[in-house]
């Protein structure tokens, strides 16, 4: 009694440091010190777990914890800021792995003697959780480019999959009330496992902040039902948080993309869209020299950075921070402009700038900045394209339109780094290449930036 | 559905409503660290996975239950470990200037140890904080 009182009472010390270091996130100055108290919690709670009563033996707990620090070190210190969307991919796989092989263990000793309750707890757990394996691995391929970033569809691609999903979630009632089936519960395991593949497949490399922020709420969910399953509040208590903030974070997507949920997991944007979208011809965009781009920063007094996923496949952040140093040595001020689906992930940019050394408060968001671009002589943009492209807000035959977006357009000046004319990830031409006073500086972004430090400097 | 079960709702569903009214106050700014640390808290279900992996309910379980602390013991180390990593570039300006060029590792053993240690959270739990660093 006393014992279970203590592991109790460590896992209630964890729930609380957990929800006063989520809490920590609100302020960047606190941040660092109230997830360490988390990770404090975490370590109470597994302590607490050693003296268990039904632990009889350590050996596979310990190499256990063995194997996945030496996977988790590396994971964790040396991937590189730029691989992060991939490396928050994987780590929900691991997660929603962990949550699975709990619920598939629980399952296969009760030997189906389970109560509809505890069934349909490890059912959910192992349908989100074996989809959200799959489904995070197919994320992942993406985002390192392994797989196809492209929308990968079928004929009748969405009816199989409402098919599939609609038998699998059948076979998961049928086994609330059945839970003697093992054969079914394994077939339900994989189908869900089928069910993460074919529902992220179709889905084009640039909605991927949405997946991954939705992949990160079924990992969360799946949390949930593993506390329900074996009766442990501080699983639901942090599975709750989990899935509560991924699912926040899709619905903020979702929004920054005009777009429902339904759109995204169904609509495989970017593959019959292109060919009625307008085109570029007849409209010619004006290329500039390093040079002349160089004069333009040098001399003026707001200049209003827009980073998106092409500054982090070059690489390039720590160019733009130089560049930036460069323009405000000579007077001028620079802020960022962050849309929020730039990049592949939430939150993607302030990352890879706060890792160049950005200073935050110079990250501003889309609402904070888009009254300034009127006031700045240049809009600088690196690699970024669908969110500032004006036809979301003029274009109604357009895909993007109703997107809201970072008035680029507004600038007296907008200089865009891109590597050639090829259109975005939506696959749409974008106006504001074309636009007065536009001029495109092409080459890889490091390169170009590169150039244009050294020119500004010599100007 | 026994008592517990509703017991474990009610805790399901304000930890829900705690969670939103926390989670909604997190800028912009921190999203991809609000990713990483939620993942890692939620890893919190290797406590689950060890009694399964030491329980000796039988072969397969303990197997299952090896491989689920090996996973969620990754997301423990690895999901603290890189949002701390990336919790340590947030900057205002003003600061990290001088001790803080372009490698981050070169930034870390400076001022943030040192406002870490003197709170008392790392001798508190031994291991942990230097799995955090």
């Amino acid at each position: 009694m006393a014992r279970t009182l203590f592991i109790e009472t460590t896992y209630l010390v964890a729930s609380v440091l957990f929800i006063l270091g989520l809490r920590s996130l609100t302020n960047p100055e606190r941040a660092r010190r109230g997830m360490q108290l988390a990770a404090a919690g975490m370590v109470f709670a597994i302590i607490g777990t050693l003296i268990n009563h039904e632990i009889v033996d350590y050996r596979w707990i310990a190499v256990g914890i063995g194997v996945g620090a030496l996977i988790g070190y590396p994971l964790g210190m040396w991937v590189p800021m730029t691989a992060m969307p991939q490396q928050v991919a994987i780590s929900h796989m691991f997660g929603a792995l962990a949550a699975t092989l709990v619920g598939v263990a629980e399952y296969y000793t009760a030997a189906g003697v389970v109560g509809p309750g505890r069934m349909a707890a490890l059912g959910f757990e192992t349908l989100f959780g074996s989809l959200t394996i799959t489904g995070s691995l197919m994320a992942a391929g993406k985002l390192q480019e392994v797989l196809p970033g492209r929308p990968l569809t079928f004929r009748g691609q969405n009816i199989f999959n409402i098919a599939l999903f609609a038998v699998t979630v059948g076979i998961f009632l049928f086994l609330v009330g059945h839970p003697e089936n093992a054969a079914l519960f394994y077939i339900m395991l994989a189908l869900s496992l089928a069910i993460g593949v074919s529902m992220v497949l179709p889905i084009g490399a640039a909605d991927m902040p949405v997946v991954v922020s939705l992949l990160n709420s079924y990992a969360g969910l799946a949390s949930v039902a593993t506390g329900f399953a074996i009766g442990n509040n501080v699983l639901i208590i942090a599975g709750a948080l989990d899935g509560g903030s991924g699912f926040l974070l899709s619905v903020l997507m979702s929004k920054a993309m005009n777009r429902s949920f339904a759109n995204v997991l169904f609509g495989a944007f970017g593959t019959a869209t292109t060919a009625v979208a307008k085109t570029s011809a007849g409209l010619t965009a004006r290329s500039i020299s390093a040079e002349d781009a160089a004069v333009q920063l040098a001399y003026a007094s707001l200049v209003v950075i827009v980073p998106g996923y092409g500054m982090a496949v070059a690489q390039s952040q720590h160019q733009v921070r130089e560049l930036a140093e460069q323009i405000e040595s000579r007077g001028g001020t620079v802020k960022y402009a962050i849309h929020p689906v730039a990049g592949r992930m939430p939150g993607h940019m302030n990352v890879l700038l706060a890792e160049a050394n950005v200073p935050y408060d110079r990250l501003y968001d889309m609402d904070e900045i888009n009254p300034e671009f009127e006031r700045a002589d240049v809009a600088l943009v690196i690699g970024a394209n669908d969110v500032v492209n004006p036809a979301a807000r003029s274009d109604p035959s357009s895909p993007i339109y109703g997107m809201p977006i970072l008035n680029a357009d507004k600038a007296r000046s907008v200089i865009v780094l891109k590597r050639g004319m090829n259109p975005g990830f939506a696959g749409i031409e974008n106006d504001l290449f074309f636009q007065a006073g536009t001029s495109m500086l092409f080459g890889d972004a490091k390169a170009s930036l590169t150039k244009l430090i050294t020119e500004v400097k010599a100007v | 559905m026994e008592i517990t079960t509703i017991t474990e709702l009610y805790v399901f569903v304000l930890a829900g409503f705690v969670g939103y009214q926390v989670i909604t106050r997190v800028p912009p700014l921190l999203h991809t660290p609000l990713m990483s640390a939620t993942n890692a808290i939620s890893a919190i279900s290797v406590v689950g996975a060890m009694v399964i992996a030491g329980a000796h309910y039988n072969r397969v379980s303990t197997i299952l239950g090896f491989i689920a602390v090996a996973s969620a013991t990754v997301n423990v180390v690895g999901g603290f470990l890189i949002t701390d990593r990336m919790l340590r570039m947030f900057r205002p300006a003003g600061r990290g200037g001088p001790e803080g060029p372009i490698t981050t590792g070169a930034a870390a053993p400076g001022k943030p140890v040192a406002g870490a240690t003197p709170a008392g959270a790392a001798p508190a739990a031994g291991s942990p904080p230097s799995a955090v660093r």
